[in-house]
């Protein structure tokens, strides 16, 4: 397959009028959802997919439709990723979980009078890593997909079981609460009517509210809208206090100079990491930059800069969380297994919207597929531009009141939750489950895997049904089979990774891991 | 902190009880739980796949409270309160308010429970001035009435405030 043509039909495509503004109106929203201390690109992607069905219904073809919902909601990703750093470095408080490690150097920038360089540094080290990773992508995308085109369902099973299983290894959070959530969010997937043999199951209390299964974004926007809303309303205490920002048009030139001087180590660290780190299902942007970040202070001449306001320091985590959104694309376009929680919440858009996520899609659907692509070279250029020329707004807009933002957010995830089922029943379930996962993350429950899970959970049950069905019922069909056993050992590993390093801790007479 | 670790995991546990019994065990008119077997040549029953998910999130749940003996995890070793007092004003000044927008929906409809909402926030928690929350409390239903029952013909619930919508229906729908 020869993939440049049809990348520059899909750059030519993103670049219609009609996308193109959907792309700007994405990356602003983006770069101001990302800005929004308490809002990251999930929040913004999950609280806004009920608006894309208006994007899909007003394109005459329903390709274009789709196409364009998808852009768009790329887009506030991507927008996202660069938006966080702007609270990160002004407020001092991430303006997303992504843009954390940007607090550790991009803040003492800032304290020291150099908002300026750290904001710029940001930017241009979010482009690289953006340009890098769109390059990967593009290579690594159709020849992936094409292999995966002989998978069936042991091989999606097994893959299913591979995203989760980076969840416990990799996740870093406590393992039976983070096993918890993912099953929570499976069992949710099953609410409703079985797929195979039509029975109803589930039904709690015989509330008939449940027959029709529970909606994939009844949770997300529960937990990412009500209850991260809460959240950050518990955690900042409402007291925020910000550094100003002077742009002028010579510094930003001044500062781009420093940056590729000073932080083109972080940046080439953070961007290749990111891409590679962004791909594993479950690690997406936010281990990605905080990797970056160790290993671009590992690999300093001067690591004692690091956290002082280095500028490696920031370019790292930056370009890393963009090519880490990129990479995280990879698997949910390729195979249909999402890498992070926004692009689960992307999946369970693609379905909404009438795709069947997988390999297939790459062969079915080009005319989806390819302008997605282009328009991510599009997005990340106009995210740069957009970003640098609007600095200034944004700092305006983040002196925004919480008060005035919180009661708009909330009162759009309740809209948005009605507007996704149109049933009531789902907006008091959304409420409970906002207010269970304000709960439950006080108490260190991971939250994002249930997200995940509830997306994968139709595609997890069949298969694994299926399988068991050509098998006769003998789980080794999963491990025997020449693609599937080895993505299922690298999942029994993984799972398996935190008893190893327990008793690896042991053995060294260290009864705490370093986390 | 310590106490509602525990408390939080028996929770989680009945829930997951309960959701194992749902999942078939209470259907015994084709001999008891038959849901939940794996039926020779057809495969695994519907409610196979649910109950032994929820039976694993029973042993995470136990798993939780032998942590919790052992003092394993950060929230059981830790004597800070659960929520303090900030917290639980919080949720009666914010977390409350939404419980209590979702109950009026049914009443005064989406958007005169967004109006309700809005203005209580911006203007009584938010201590904002009176023009300013009448502003958002005023126009954000606007906004969202032309973007959702106009634009999308999402029919936003309206309760008893409904005769008053009549006369927009014939402009814009």
């Amino acid at each position: 397959m020869d993939v440049l043509p049809l990348l520059f039909d899909g750059i030519a495509t993103a670049l219609s009028p009609a996308i193109l503004g959907l792309t700007f109106l994405g990356v602003v929203i983006g770069l101001f959802v990302g800005a929004m201390p308490g809002l990251g690109s999930v929040n913004g992607v999950a609280i806004l997919l009920p608006a894309t069905f208006l994007i899909q219904q007003s394109f005459s073809d329903p390709n274009d439709g789709t196409a364009a919902a998808m852009i768009f909601l790329a887009a506030i990703y991507y927008g996202a990723m660069y938006g966080g750093a702007i609270s990160s470095i002004t407020l001092g408080i991430p303006g997303a979980s992504t843009a954390v490690a940007t607090t550790f150097d991009g803040r003492p920038l800032a304290l020291r009078g150099d908002a300026n360089q750290a904001l710029v540094t940001a930017a241009i080290a979010s482009f690289v890593g953006g340009s890098i990773a769109n390059i990967f992508f593009t290579g690594f995308a159709p020849p992936l997909a094409s292999v995966a085109l002989s998978f069936g369902p042991p091989e999606i099973f097994a893959l299913m079981l591979l995203a989760f299983a980076t969840f416990v290894g990799l996740g870093g959070d406590d393992i039976p609460k983070t096993i918890f959530s993912i099953c929570f969010g499976l069992t949710m997937a099953a609410v409703g009517f079985d797929q195979i043999s039509g029975e109803p199951r589930l039904i709690f209390f015989d509330v008939i509210g449940f027959m029709h299964g529970i909606n994939f974004l009844v949770l997300a926007i529960g937990v990412y809208g009500i209850g991260e809303m809460l959240w950050t309303i518990y955690t900042t205490r409402e007291k925020i206090t910000m550094t100003d920002a002077q742009i002028s048009f010579a510094g930003v030139m001044r500062a781009t100079g420093r940056t590729f001087t000073r932080g083109w180590k972080g940046m080439s660290i953070g961007s290749g990491l990111g891409f590679f780190v962004g791909i594993l299902p479950a690690a997406g942007a936010t281990p990605g930059s905080l990797m970056s970040y160790g290993i671009a202070k590992m690999t300093a001449s001067k690591p004692e800069e690091f956290g002082k306001g280095a500028i490696d320091g920031v370019a790292a985590p930056e370009a890393a969380n963009n090519s880490a959104s990129t990479g995280a694309m990879l698997p949910m376009l390729t195979l249909g297994i999402p890498g992070s929680p926004t692009t689960a919440v992307l999946l369970g858009g693609m379905v909404i919207w009438g795709l069947t996520p997988g390999p297939r899609l790459f062969t079915d659907q080009p005319e989806f597929v390819w302008p997605l692509i282009g328009s991510f070279y599009v997005a990340n250029l106009i995210s740069l531009i957009v970003n640098l020329a609007f600095i200034p707004l944004f700092l305006w807009m983040l002196r925004m009141p919480f008060t005035i933002l919180a009661p708009i957010i909330f009162t759009l995830s309740i809209v948005g939750g009605f507007a996704a089922t149109q049933d009531m029943h789902d907006v008091w379930l959304m409420v409970f489950f906002g207010l269970g996962a304000f709960f439950l993350r006080i108490l260190d429950y991971p939250l994002a895997p249930a997200v995940l899970a509830i997306v994968l959970g139709p595609i997890a049950e069949p298969t694994l049904r299926q399988s068991l069905l050509l098998s006769d019922g003998d789980p080794m069909i999963f491990v025997e089979r020449p693609i599937a056993g080895p993505i299922t050992i690298i999942a029994i590993i993984l799972i398996l990774l935190p008893v190893f390093k327990f008793f690896w801790a042991r053995r060294h007479g260290k009864t705490e891991t370093a986390s | 902190m310590r106490i509602a670790e525990l408390v939080m995991a028996l929770i989680l546990g009945v829930m997951s009880v309960y959701i194992m019994w749902k999942s078939g065990l209470s259907q015994w008119e084709e001999g008891w739980g038959a849901p939940v077997r794996y039926i020779e040549g057809e495969g695994p029953g519907s409610g196979w796949w649910p109950f032994y998910l929820a039976g694993a999130m029973l042993l995470c749940c136990v798993w939780v409270i032998v942590n919790w003996v052992r003092r394993a995890s950060p929230p059981s070793r830790s004597d800070a309160v659960y929520l303090d007092r900030f917290g639980v004003m919080m949720l009666l000044k914010v977390g409350l308010p939404v419980v209590g927008f979702v109950f009026l929906i049914e009443y005064v409809g989406m958007y005169g429970a967004m109006m309700l909402f809005l203005f209580y926030y911006v203007w009584i928690l938010g201590r904002h001035r009176l023009g300013l929350a009448l502003a958002i409390a005023l126009g954000a239903p606007v906004v969202t009435f032309f973007f959702f029952d106009v634009a999308m013909r999402i029919v936003l619930p309206k309760g008893y405030l409904e005769p008053l919508f009549i006369p927009l229906y014939d402009i814009f729908l």
